[in-house]
């Protein structure tokens, strides 16, 4: 058997097996898809009641900030999911007991984390679609001055680097059973608050703010509400878009390696077999 | 994949050394980098296996049974000495050595909420097979070992701890392993399942010829199942060789004497005083 077609075995396997656990959970999965949508939609909201604030006039002004703030929202959704799929990927493992089976099997790290990579890509994006869906039926958008392409390829630009950074995260379970776990949430909460989500990053503090210029997400999100709210295109975006390709380039491996290291440390200490 | 082996040498140990440092707890920030207690889990192992013979490690918990299991299987790397399998050296070809190596624990880790088919073809494709023939071959190894045809798409946790260790041994099987490495298989089956489970292990070695190493508790199925036992104890091998040779060359209760009463003259201690090992220490 070519070590090609092992490895495009081994790939398809954990891709299964993450749909077969989300078919199997289920009602969690309709659970937090609810939950996100009324997040959603209550950001939304949110913005819509700002106009009792300031009274008619500034109506205008009002709709490019609800834009604003879930483009950030359902980026968040996205990005957040993707990013928790990755990092979780060994947590859940070692929730499940399975870990030693997985770490046993002749199947490359880097098979195994793709595998899980384009399940999370696959399924975040069902999520969004359908999120977007209830924002499109509650509020009306003003996309007139939207380029949705490029919006799309700083998206899928995007993507790589949060996908390294979740390879980077996944190894705190690894090296931490009992605490690894929280760590992660941690990390994405971080995330959040100096990424510009819901606000530009401007407003923050110069040591988050220093913080935001590292995180591949405050990037992404210039770049789409650049495309969504002030037309920006694919080459006055390019800047951007080759930006976060190249943190995708350096995140990506960088995070394979230091998850290799991990889990030669943690083969060491045997902390494989402990479930935490 | 195909099994390897040429009736040489499947499993070969040579002075193999594995510590484990017991952390003692506290604040994190008061603890040393480096301190705590260093327990000796193997200790200067040396030990081999002919390609298909069953061998049996016996010992109490803690005696370093699963340890030396786990470093065949890769997933706990020595800190000195070697262990080879198949010629192939554990560390330094870990991948290859992952192809022919397949292990059944003492605990049945699967996806609780999956099936056991699922369960089974997320296995089988790690190991570059699934797809066509693979449910039927499930279906097959479930069936011989007694369990119920319904029983494959339900959830696993619907599933006894007797029915969920068949499918871990049908799923190491699956996958045609050269080097089956048991941890205590049969330990918390009632009797039957443990007798099924025995039956099938015998026959499947039979067929296949694969290579077994079972380490257990219960020197009755060491006897009845393996063609050489091992006695470990504190990481050491007291002695090895044939049921037959261990009772002659060290019981003292004449003909008449069992297997125990070699164990308790070697180790000075019954499986009945046998404890589990505290929080943070390696297991057996």
């Amino acid at each position: 058997m070519s070590a090609l077609r092992v490895e495009a075995n081994a790939f398809l396997g954990f891709f299964e097996r993450q749909r077969n656990l989300y078919r199997r959970y289920w009602v969690w999965e309709v659970v937090w898809l609810a939950y996100s949508i009324v997040s959603t939609l209550s950001i939304g909201y949110l913005a819509s009641g700002l106009t009792t604030f300031n009274g008619p006039g500034a109506h205008a002004e009002i709709a490019r900030v609800q834009l604003y703030l879930l483009v950030g929202s359902l980026l968040w959704s996205y990005l957040s999911l993707v990013f928790f799929e990755v990092s979780f990927a060994i947590g859940w493992e070692r929730w499940e007991g399975t870990i030693e089976y997985t770490f046993m099997a002749p199947v490359r790290r880097v098979t195994h984390l793709l595998g899980i990579c384009s399940f999370a890509i696959v399924y975040a994006m069902l999520r969004s679609v359908i999120i977007l869906a209830f924002v499109a039926l509650a509020f009306h958008l003003d996309l007139s001055h939207a380029d949705v392409t490029a919006a799309l390829v700083v998206l899928g630009a995007a993507t790589l680097p949060v996908l390294g950074l979740g390879i980077f995260t996944s190894v705190l379970p690894l090296l931490s059973p009992e605490k690894g776990e929280q760590m992660t949430v941690a990390v994405q909460g971080v995330l959040l608050l100096v990424s510009g989500v819901y606000y530009p990053v401007q407003v923050l503090p110069k040591v988050l703010r220093a913080v935001g210029q590292a995180s591949p997400l405050t990037y992404t999100l210039t770049g789409i509400r650049g495309a969504l709210l002030d037309h920006m295109g694919v080459g006055g975006l390019r800047g951007t878009i080759c930006l976060l390709l190249a943190m995708g380039a350096v995140l990506i491996p960088a995070g394979m390696l230091v998850f290799a290291r991990a889990e030669r440390r943690a083969k060491r200490l045997g902390l494989l077999k402990r479930s935490g | 994949m195909s099994r390897v082996g040429d009736g040489g040498i499947a499993v070969e140990v040579t002075g193999l050394v594995k510590s484990f440092r017991r952390e003692r707890r506290g604040r994190p920030w008061r603890r040393r980098p480096g301190g705590g207690e260093l327990q000796r889990a193997i200790d200067r192992v040396d030990m081999s296996v002919r390609d298909g013979e069953m061998v049996a490690i016996v010992g109490l918990n803690g005696s370093g049974k699963s340890t030396l299991l786990r470093v065949l299987a890769t997933l706990t790397l020595p800190d000195s000495g070697s262990a080879r399998v198949f010629g192939r050296d554990v560390v330094a070809e870990g991948g290859e050595v992952r192809r022919h190596v397949n292990r059944v624990s003492v605990e049945a880790s699967f996806f609780k909420e999956m099936s056991p088919w699922e369960n089974l073809s997320y296995a089988t494709r790690l190991y570059g097979r699934g797809g066509r023939g693979t449910r039927a071959a499930a279906i097959a190894a479930l069936t011989r070992l007694g369990l119920p045809r319904d029983t494959i798409d339900r959830p696993m946790k619907q599933l006894s701890r007797g029915q969920q260790q068949k499918v871990a041994i049908a799923r190491s099987l699956l996958t045609s392993p050269s080097l089956l490495l048991m941890d205590e298989p049969t330990t918390g089956l009632d009797p039957r399942s443990k007798r099924e489970v025995q039956g099938f292990v015998r026959d499947i070695r039979r067929q296949s010829g694969v290579t077994v190493l079972l380490s257990t508790h219960d020197l009755d199925e060491a006897e009845r199942l393996c063609d050489r036992v091992i006695v470990l104890d504190h990481g050491r091998i007291l002695a090895e060789g044939t049921p037959h040779e261990l009772r002659a060359e060290h019981a003292t209760a004449g003909d008449g004497a069992t297997l125990e009463d070699v164990f308790l003259r070697l180790t000075g201690k019954s499986f009945d005083d046998d404890t589990e090992p505290g929080a943070g220490e390696e297991a057996s």
